[in-house]
């Protein structure tokens, strides 16, 4: 993946599926009905500052009641299109794949749950979905509440600690779409990012196949002193490292780390350069984030970079 | 009362608060110098108390609360549990086997102690360990209650809010046995 491809045409104008076709459509039809509305309301506005009151108290009285019942008309239509735009979007179709995503202060936990626990995939940031399926997220707070928002893909909905929301979207088109976190969780709330990427069905086979393997061994010697130092020093206190000793939850899982496009829930692209200066000092990058800074030295990071960049 | 005493005033509360409330994302005490540590308050002569460079951590709200958190995401509930202690001893309560002074706490969080406490100099950096410590000393009621950190949902003996204790930080250390 490019370090560009998550800067998409991220917008509510750019409907990819089925449940943002259906908001476009109304919001469409809602604006145009306006804009209608609007144009006449201010026409006859200014065309009455031309006039003098007849006096004709009628006739005055049966346009007004004329248009309190075309507004009442067509406010009704509005409610009716609404109703059937919202049954749908809560509508569970059948053989929908579900992915938990649980909000953290202020990173994004997406867990592909399976009944055999070993095929149980946990991931971050990122979520690899198949184009044409329905996806049934279910929403979970560990701490404050946060707001998934793919703008192409569905509304906002809201992930509330100790609640599970639900919510449907489909990507009718391979992409990736990126989503924003709606409810402002606190200091980085805007450099929360959970990036969509919708892939053939049957990549998306492969890559829940290679996900749930344990992360590759280093394979040069950089890479290896890498592994060493992250498994012996701050590191391990906080994140996991599938296969490894790391099993800690406080922060993101690192297994395949190397194949994401950016740190930090889209905080920086992905890069060597980037990494190392994320480890040796994150406050920089994203002040109040809950990583602290690594007082190592210089090739140490180089190392843990490499190893973390291998992870593929 | 006039109106430039009573915005000097209300400019003292405010420029009072700003210290506890501030957030810091850097570290501004580092790790505290080997030879300011003591162990007990017998000492020839008359008993100096060193320089707390804890204080900035002590005072400050949002310091205690990061070690709240950091209680429990680095599991230390796992041996203390809230504060009550399991099979590691109670942090709630009067004894300290090894100093209640800040740096004292943060000199037995990070070198580890005798019969089980692990050493975490390594692994946790020095400002998450000053917030542990004044966190600790919140479990006992060491600190000013205006930087009790939130009360917590699960059943607790007593909270920082409800120290019994004087509200001023104490920088005690530990008492000698028999006295």
């Amino acid at each position: 993946m490019q370090a560009n491809d998550w800067i998409g045409r991220h917008s509510v104008l750019a409907p990819v599926g089925p449940e943002a076709e259906r908001i476009h459509g109304l919001w469409t039809f809602m604006w145009i009905v306006c804009a209608v509305l609007f144009v006449i309301v201010l026409g006859t506005l200014l065309l009455s500052l031309n006039r003098r009151a007849t006096g004709d108290t009628r006739r005055a009285t049966l346009v007004v009641s004329g248009c309190v019942a075309a507004t009442a008309v067509i406010l009704g239509v509005f409610l009716t299109y609404n109703f059937s735009v919202a049954h749908v979007l809560t509508d569970t179709p059948r053989g929908a794949l579900e992915i938990r995503i649980v909000g953290h202060q202020w990173w994004w936990e997406v867990i592909y749950p399976s009944g055999v626990p070993q095929n149980q995939v946990t991931t971050a940031n990122e979520m690899v979905v198949p184009v044409g399926q329905p996806i049934l997220t279910r929403l979970e707070s560990a701490d404050v509440i946060h707001s998934f928002w793919p703008p192409n893909l569905m509304g906002k909905r809201d992930l509330i600690p100790r609640e599970t929301n639900e919510r449907i979207f489909t990507a009718d088109t391979a992409g990736v779409y990126r989503s924003q976190c709606a409810e402002f969780c606190g200091y980085q709330h805007a450099k929360m990012t959970l990036l969509v990427v919708a892939v053939s069905p049957d990549s998306f086979v492969r890559w829940l196949d290679h996900a749930r393997s344990a992360a590759n061994e280093p394979s040069d010697s950089l890479a290896s002193r890498g592994k060493e130092l992250f498994l012996t020093s701050a590191c391990v206190m906080c994140h996991t490292i599938g296969g490894t000793i790391a099993g800690s939850r406080t922060g993101p899982v690192l297994t395949h780390f190397g194949s994401r496009a950016s740190i930090a829930a889209g905080t920086m692209a992905n890069t060597r350069a980037n990494l190392e200066s994320w480890i040796v000092d994150p406050q920089r990058h994203k002040p109040g984030t809950l990583m602290p800074g690594a007082t190592i030295s210089r090739a140490d990071v180089a190392a843990i970079a490499a190893y973390l960049e291998s992870l593929k | 009362m006039s109106r430039p005493l009573l915005l000097s005033v209300a400019l003292l509360l405010v420029a009072s608060a700003c210290e506890r409330e501030k957030r810091r994302f850097d570290d501004p005490a580092g790790a505290p110098p080997r030879d300011s540590l003591r162990l007990t308050e017998l000492e020839p002569g008359k008993v100096t108390r060193p320089e707390s460079s804890a204080v900035v951590y002590e005072e400050n709200a949002s310091a205690v609360s990061e070690g709240k958190r950091l209680f429990s995401a680095y599991n230390c509930t796992g041996c203390h549990a809230s504060g009550g202690g399991s099979i590691g001893p109670a942090l709630m309560d009067d004894q300290w086997r090894y100093g209640s002074s800040a740096a004292n706490i943060y000199a037995t969080i990070s070198q580890g102690r005798p019969n089980g406490m692990p050493a975490f100099g390594a692994k946790v950096p020095p400002k998450e360990i000053w917030e542990l410590a004044a966190f600790v000393r919140s479990l006992s009621g060491l600190l000013d209650k205006s930087v009790a950190s939130g009360r917590d949902d699960h059943m607790q003996r007593k909270s920082q809010e409800q120290a019994t204790k004087p509200a001023k930080p104490r920088g005690g250390q530990a008492k000698p046995p028999g006295g």
